[in-house]
Formats: C-alpha cells, sequence, structure tokens
C-alpha cells in the first residue's frame, strides 16, 4: 500500500460522476453489441479448435524434431487461446448474451483441471467482487504469498520468490487447489465435510481426464512417438501455465497497483467500487497479438470495469477508459510485458522481507478530508 | 459384443481424446448437418412472394424426420448475434425431391426474425431447427369435399396442404389486404385455372374483414365441408361460433399463430414455477431478492451484476435490466441474472 492515497484528491461527488460516465461507456458497448462480436467468438473457437487438431495431429510423429517443435508449439498456442481469450471470457459470462448454449458461461467447460464451476465461483464471485480487499479477495497472493506492505510478515513468507516459480509451472494445478481453498480446508474438521469432499472429487475427475488425455491417450496414439509427444504435450502445458501466470501477475501485482483494507468496502457506492477497480489493476501494452494471447487481459482495467463485456471491445473501451484516467488525474499503470512482469516479480522478492509500516491508509480514499 | 455397443465403446474412447470438448465439437466444425449432430439446417435460398413475404429453403440436417402437411417447426436464426426461436409453418410438399423444406415467412411490423429472415438471411447461413410438430394436419381417410379458410400469413400451412394432397373438391376461401399481398398468387390461380381448386380472395383492404355468415354466399355448402382455418384469432374465433352454432364444430380444425407479444410493466406477479410459489414484485426489487423473500432456494453470488452466478431460466414473461433498461422477454433457453433483473409485468421464474 502507497503512503499516499492516489484518490485522496477526489470529491464524493466526483467518484459517482466517474461512475456515470463508466456506466454511459458500458451502456454504449451493450447497445451495439452484435452480428460482428458474435462472428468474432465463433471464429476464434473455430481456429482454436483447428489449431489443437492439427497440432495434435503433427505430434502424432513426434519422434522427428521438426514435427515435435512444430507441433508443441501449436498445441501452447492452442491452449493459451482456449484458457485465455475463451475459456475466461465464456466463463465470465461475455458471450452469453448471444443465447448460444454451446458458447454459454453455464455450459463451458475449459482445458484446465479446474472445474468451470469451481473456477466461476472463486473468480468471478469472490475476486471481482472483491478486487485487492485483503483478506476478501485470495488473488492478492493466492494465499501464499504476501504482495503488500501492510500485510503480516512471517518467515514463511521467505521462500514466496520459489513459491512463485513453482506455482508459475503448475499454475493450472495451483488455481484447482486455490479454488478448492485447499490450505482452509485441509483442516481435519473441514476435511470431511461433505460439500467440500464433492467439489474434491470433481476436481479429481476432471484432473483424471486432463492428465488421461494429456500423458496417456494421446502419446498412445502416437506409437513409436509415445515420448517425444508425452514430453510435447507437458511443455505446452507448462508454456501455457508459465503464461498464464504471468499474464495474470501483470494484473494485479505491479507497482503502482493499490490494495485495500476490509473495512475500506463497506457501504460502498458504484462510483467507489469502480474507482476501486481502476486503482486496482493494471494493464499490458503491446500489440494486437499481445493482446489476443492474453484474452485482453493486457486490458485488466477495463476488464475489471467490465467484466461481462465482450473482450473483443476492450481495445475500445480502454481509450475511453484512459481518457477518465486523465480527467480525473488518477494514474493509469500500463507497460510492456516484460516491464510489468519484472515489476511484479521485484515486489515479490521485496516483499519476501518484512518493512516498516506505512503511515496513511488508502481506506481514506474518496474522502473530502483528505482532498488537499 | 454387439456393433452397438462396440460403438459405444469407441466413442467413449474418442470423449477421452477429446476432453473436455466432446467429438461433435470437432465434428461440427466440418459437418454440421451429420447425422448425430444437433439438428440444423442450411438457408440455401430466399425468394421473395410478396413485399414483405419471402419463401427459405433450407436444407435440413441428416437428423430431420420429415413431416406432415400443415405442421410448422421451430427455428433458431442468430440475429444481430443474438439467437430467437420462432415457429413457421412449413410450405414445402412431404415428398420434395431434393429432401429441402420451405418455410414462407410475412415480414411482421417491428419482428426481429421475420424481418430478418425475409430481408437479411443470406444463403449459406445455418440456423437450428426442431423436429416438425403440430396437430393442425390432414386426416388419413380422404375427405369428400374440403374448405380451407385462411387470412394473410395462414395461407403457409394451407399451401403445405395444397402442394402435398389432391383433393376432389376443394374450396379456398383467403383474405389479404390486397391482390399483391396474397402469398402465393400466381401458384394459388394457377391450381384455380387447372381445375384443382375453386378459389375465392376476399380483399380486406376494398371489401372489409371477412364476416363469416358471408360463407353461405361464397361456399354454399360450407357445413359440409371438412374444414382447416388459419390467420388472426378474430377470424378463428368467429369461425368457431359460426360452426358451432351450426352443429358442425367438429368439421373445423383451426391453428393460431401464438402472438408472441408480452405484457410488459412496471413490476407484476412472480411465480416460482420450480418451487410453485407465486409472488408480487414491484419494479425496481431484484428477482434474486425477491426469491429469496418468498423462501426459494435462489442460486447467487456477486448480486451486483458481474459473477453470472445467479443465471436462472426466464419461462414466460418479460423482466427488465435495472442496470441499462433493457426488457427482456421469456424465449426457450433465456437465462436471466436474477441480481440485476426485476420483474416487467408477470414472469415466471424457473426455481
Amino acid at each position: 500500500m502507497t503512503a499516499i492515497d492516489p484518490t485522496a484528491h477526489l470529491t464524493a461527488e466526483q467518484i459517482e460522476e466517474l461512475g456515470r460516465e463508466l456506466d454511459a461507456i458500458r451502456d454504449e458497448v451493450i447497445a451495439d453489441r452484435g452480428e460482428q462480436d458474435a462472428a468474432y467468438i465463433r471464429k476464434v473457437i473455430s481456429a482454436q479448435r483447428k489449431l489443437e487438431l492439427a497440432s495434435r495431429g503433427v505430434l502424432l510423429f513426434s519422434l522427428f524434431p521438426p514435427a515435435w517443435l512444430i507441433g508443441t508449439a501449436g498445441l501452447s498456442v492452442a491452449k493459451i487461446m482456449d484458457n485465455m481469450e475463451i475459456g475466461h471470457n465464456v466463463l465470465h459470462g461475455q458471450w452469453d448474451w448471444m443465447r448460444d448454449p454451446k458458447i454459454h458461461s453455464t455450459t463451458w467447460e475449459w482445458d484446465h483441471v479446474s472445474p468451470s464451476d469451481q473456477w466461476k465461483h472463486s473468480h468471478n464471485e469472490l475476486h471481482h467482487t472483491y478486487t485487492n480487499v485483503i483478506g476478501k479477495d485470495n488473488d492478492l497472493g493466492y494465499g501464499i504469498m504476501r504482495v503488500d506492505e501492510d500485510q503480516k510478515w512471517q518467515p514463511f513468507h521467505l521462500g514466496q520468490p520459489l513459491w512463485n516459480l513453482v506455482n508459475a509451472c503448475f499454475f493450472e494445478y495451483g488455481i484447482a487447489a486455490y479454488d478448492l481453498e485447499l490450505g482452509k480446508n485441509l483442516g481435519k474438521r473441514r476435511r470431511k465435510d461433505p460439500e467440500f469432499r464433492a467439489r474434491a472429487r470433481a476436481v479429481g475427475r476432471k484432473i483424471r481426464k486432463q492428465v488421461l488425455k494429456d500423458y496417456v491417450i494421446h502419446p498412445l496414439l502416437s506409437g513409436p512417438s509415445f515420448l517425444p509427444t508425452l514430453a510435447a504435450t507437458f511443455t505446452a502445458n507448462l508454456v501455457r501455465n508459465v503464461w498464464s501466470h504471468s499474464v495474470i501477475m501483470c494484473g494485479h501485482f505491479p507497482e503502482g497497483v493499490q490494495v485495500f483494507e476490509r473495512r475500506s468496502i463497506d457501504g460502498e457506492t458504484r462510483g467507489q467500487w469502480y474507482l476501486r477497480q481502476m486503482m486496482g489493476s493494471a494493464n499490458i501494452s503491446g500489440s494486437r497479438a499481445m493482446h489476443f494471447m492474453t484474452g485482453n487481459l493486457s486490458h485488466q482495467i477495463e476488464h475489471h470495469l467490465f467484466p461481462d463485456l465482450p473482450s473483443n471491445r476492450y481495445a475500445e473501451v480502454a481509450v475511453k477508459v484512459r481518457a477518465l484516467f486523465e480527467k480525473y488525474e488518477l494514474e493509469y499503470v500500463t507497460g510492456p510485458l516484460p516491464k510489468q512482469v519484472f515489476s511484479a516479480w521485484r515486489k515479490v522478492v521485496r516483499l519476501s522481507l518484512p518493512n516498516r509500516k506505512p503511515k496513511v491508509r488508502a481506506s481514506k480514499r474518496g474522502q473530502e478530508v483528505l482532498a488537499a | 459384443m454387439t456393433s452397438a455397443t462396440l460403438r459405444g465403446r469407441a466413442w467413449k474412447l474418442l470423449e477421452m481424446v477429446t476432453t473436455p470438448l466432446l467429438p461433435s465439437d470437432y465434428l461440427d466444425l466440418v459437418s454440421p448437418l451429420r447425422a448425430g449432430a444437433d439438428l440444423r439446417g442450411r438457408i440455401e435460398a430466399v425468394h421473395p412472394e410478396t413485399g414483405d413475404a419471402s419463401t427459405v429453403v433450407i436444407r435440413p440436417g441428416r437428423g430431420w424426420r420429415g413431416h406432415t402437411a400443415g405442421q410448422y417447426l421451430r427455428i433458431g436464426v442468430d440475429v444481430d448475434g443474438r439467437r430467437l426461436w420462432r415457429a413457421y409453418s412449413i410450405t414445402s410438399p412431404t415428398d420434395r425431391r431434393d429432401g429441402r423444406l420451405t418455410i414462407t415467412v410475412k415480414a411482421v411490423p417491428d419482428g426481429k426474425v421475420s424481418n430478418h429472415l425475409v430481408r437479411r438471411a443470406a444463403p449459406g447461413t445455418l440456423v437450428q431447427l426442431e423436429q416438425a410438430t403440430g396437430d393442425f394436419v390432414l386426416p388419413q381417410a380422404k375427405p369428400a369435399k374440403v374448405l380451407y379458410l385462411t387470412a394473410g400469413s395462414g395461407i403457409t400451412p394451407v399451401m403445405g396442404m395444397l402442394r402435398d394432397t389432391d383433393f376432389a373438391d376443394v374450396v379456398l376461401v383467403h383474405c389479404a389486404p390486397r391482390p399483391r399481398d396474397v402469398i402465393f398468387r400466381d401458384e394459388l390461380h394457377g391450381l384455380a385455372a387447372n381445375g384443382r381448386l375453386r378459389l375465392t380472395e376476399v380483399h380486406t383492404g376494398t371489401d372489409g374483414r371477412l364476416d363469416v355468415a358471408r360463407l353461405d354466399e361464397l361456399v354454399p355448402d360450407w357445413a359440409e365441408r371438412e374444414t382447416w382455418a388459419c390467420g388472426p384469432a378474430g377470424l378463428l374465433d368467429a369461425a368457431e361460433e359460426h360452426w358451432a352454432a351450426h352443429g358442425v364444430r367438429e368439421l373445423l380444425h383451426t391453428e393460431r399463430f401464438r402472438p408472441a407479444t408480452v405484457v410488459t410493466g412496471e413490476g407484476g406477479e412472480v411465480t416460482f414455477s420450480a418451487t410453485g410459489r407465486t409472488v408480487d414484485a414491484d419494479g425496481a426489487t431484484p428477482l434474486l431478492d425477491v426469491g429469496e423473500e418468498a423462501g426459494v432456494l435462489m442460486p447467487s453470488g456477486c448480486r451486483m451484476g458481474i459473477c453470472f452466478g445467479c443465471v436462472t431460466p426466464l419461462k414466460a414473461g418479460a423482466v427488465r435490466d435495472l442496470r441499462t433498461g433493457e426488457i427482456t422477454e421469456a424465449e426457450p433457453g433465456v437465462l436471466i441474472q436474477t441480481c440485476v433483473s426485476a420483474a416487467a409485468g408477470p414472469c415466471d421464474i424457473e426455481r
């Protein structure tokens, strides 16, 4: 948490006005949503399926190094597309308005070991409602890391650069454990809770299917290319995991992003909620290809303001949102991927060590008392 | 092992290969009309019939089980990216050589699907289909004398019958505002010229609405004829009354195009049909709160419209999005976010 509240100069009226302006941006996109957007997501889904199919096909011959290389690269990209631009966004309900039961948040299942419904609960509901509120938003450090000066330091945190690296490599398993709230639920009494057991079984089933597909069936289908195919799918999963982890870390961890105290969201207005999303998220700048491969989570700020707007609209929304940041003199945290990843990692390392308490609490944001 | 169990196992294996998707998700990419796929059709042509009506030629998927003359089908069309379902009578004969089917659609004012199909639908477009249904059909045993009484697009199921089955003695009384509004006019006149049909056109634009009592004059032996009537509710109500009054109600078959209009307002009576509870709601209270207060077990999440954890089928009526004011009307498969939707008139929530 920064020592000085970066929103202190805004009056309560200004914050509500900001909320209305953001609502207007949202309404504009919703009124304009249509055929082209639907065509976009259908095209992406179809391209992902074709790419995955072709890559798996090439990997049948992965005994030959060029085939291994091409197949692994293709499969990595296909898996990233499935999780990022398609899965994450469909599961947000971004495409529910199309009323196509096959591209719908209630029916979609992704290439990931965490079952969609569990992820939707921990991500859509907990993370997006309580963005960056310490103690409520477990995405802040996923419960295994300290990501803010205000969080209590414990000797355990010394190892967090290592936890973070391990988490990056096995990110989908980390997410599944996180969605299960595994740490909290492994206590003796909670472990027996039938609801937890049912969810754990669902994760077990999903893991079994995913592992069977990637590490048994497809290698077996490859015959003499069994081992290279196994290595290829492992690599593709690793690439996808490290990539998603990096992108997602850039969303809320880089320097300049604010976190909030539990008390600060009591009686939060619409405008204050918007402001918290603005100050609690960070973007990644880059080319169109970059935005696509991040599932448009490079527009994390816009995504947090409007989690249910179709992802292909974030780029145009970003221009208007950024203008509002300027108008209200707020810092729009953004930067190229390497810079943001480095910034996030530096924070992880820095906060693995204890620090002195800051002076001013950001929970006073938006109060006129502080308007100087 | 039978071939069916063998196929079953092969399919299971294939599912393991494609998980978390299904084999059909991949097959749909190359062959959306194959046997075993969800029933779909491909629009092959759209022929204008009148200024505001067109015939849509559809190649149905392999799963199409055919139809009986007079039946309708429900079709799911993507209009502005949003899938909407409507029912249209099938106008093609049951034995069409090329296996295609046709529906004939009249554009109704503000009708999203009808205007789209009449004016914008392009050949090559995939549409969703359901199997043909409806009991407005001809009997197995041929009646000696037949009367068709139709108005406007009410001609469509009857055209399907006329093209499908010949009768010795057929009279058609058809109402339309003006001659040029008569759908299939050339074909009907052709049938009449060939002696296969006695045709009476009533032009309501100049003659006024058809008074069913005039049938005595137009078709003196109407009470001896097995009759199929299709058109606006007013005409059908009058016909049912008239036939009943003459003691021949059992000779009359009617088909009503149920209007898609839903009563919308501020608030209304909310039915939670799975629980069997009905309560009054105002136009500002989210249906999630309404349900919870009524003791209905409602799924919930963020309670501010962002997490989609509360989506629930809207079975009937209409709701208003409290953020945008947008009205959503019930259609099969429509889910609403109960935390940001309020009753816009009477509605039925499947909880």
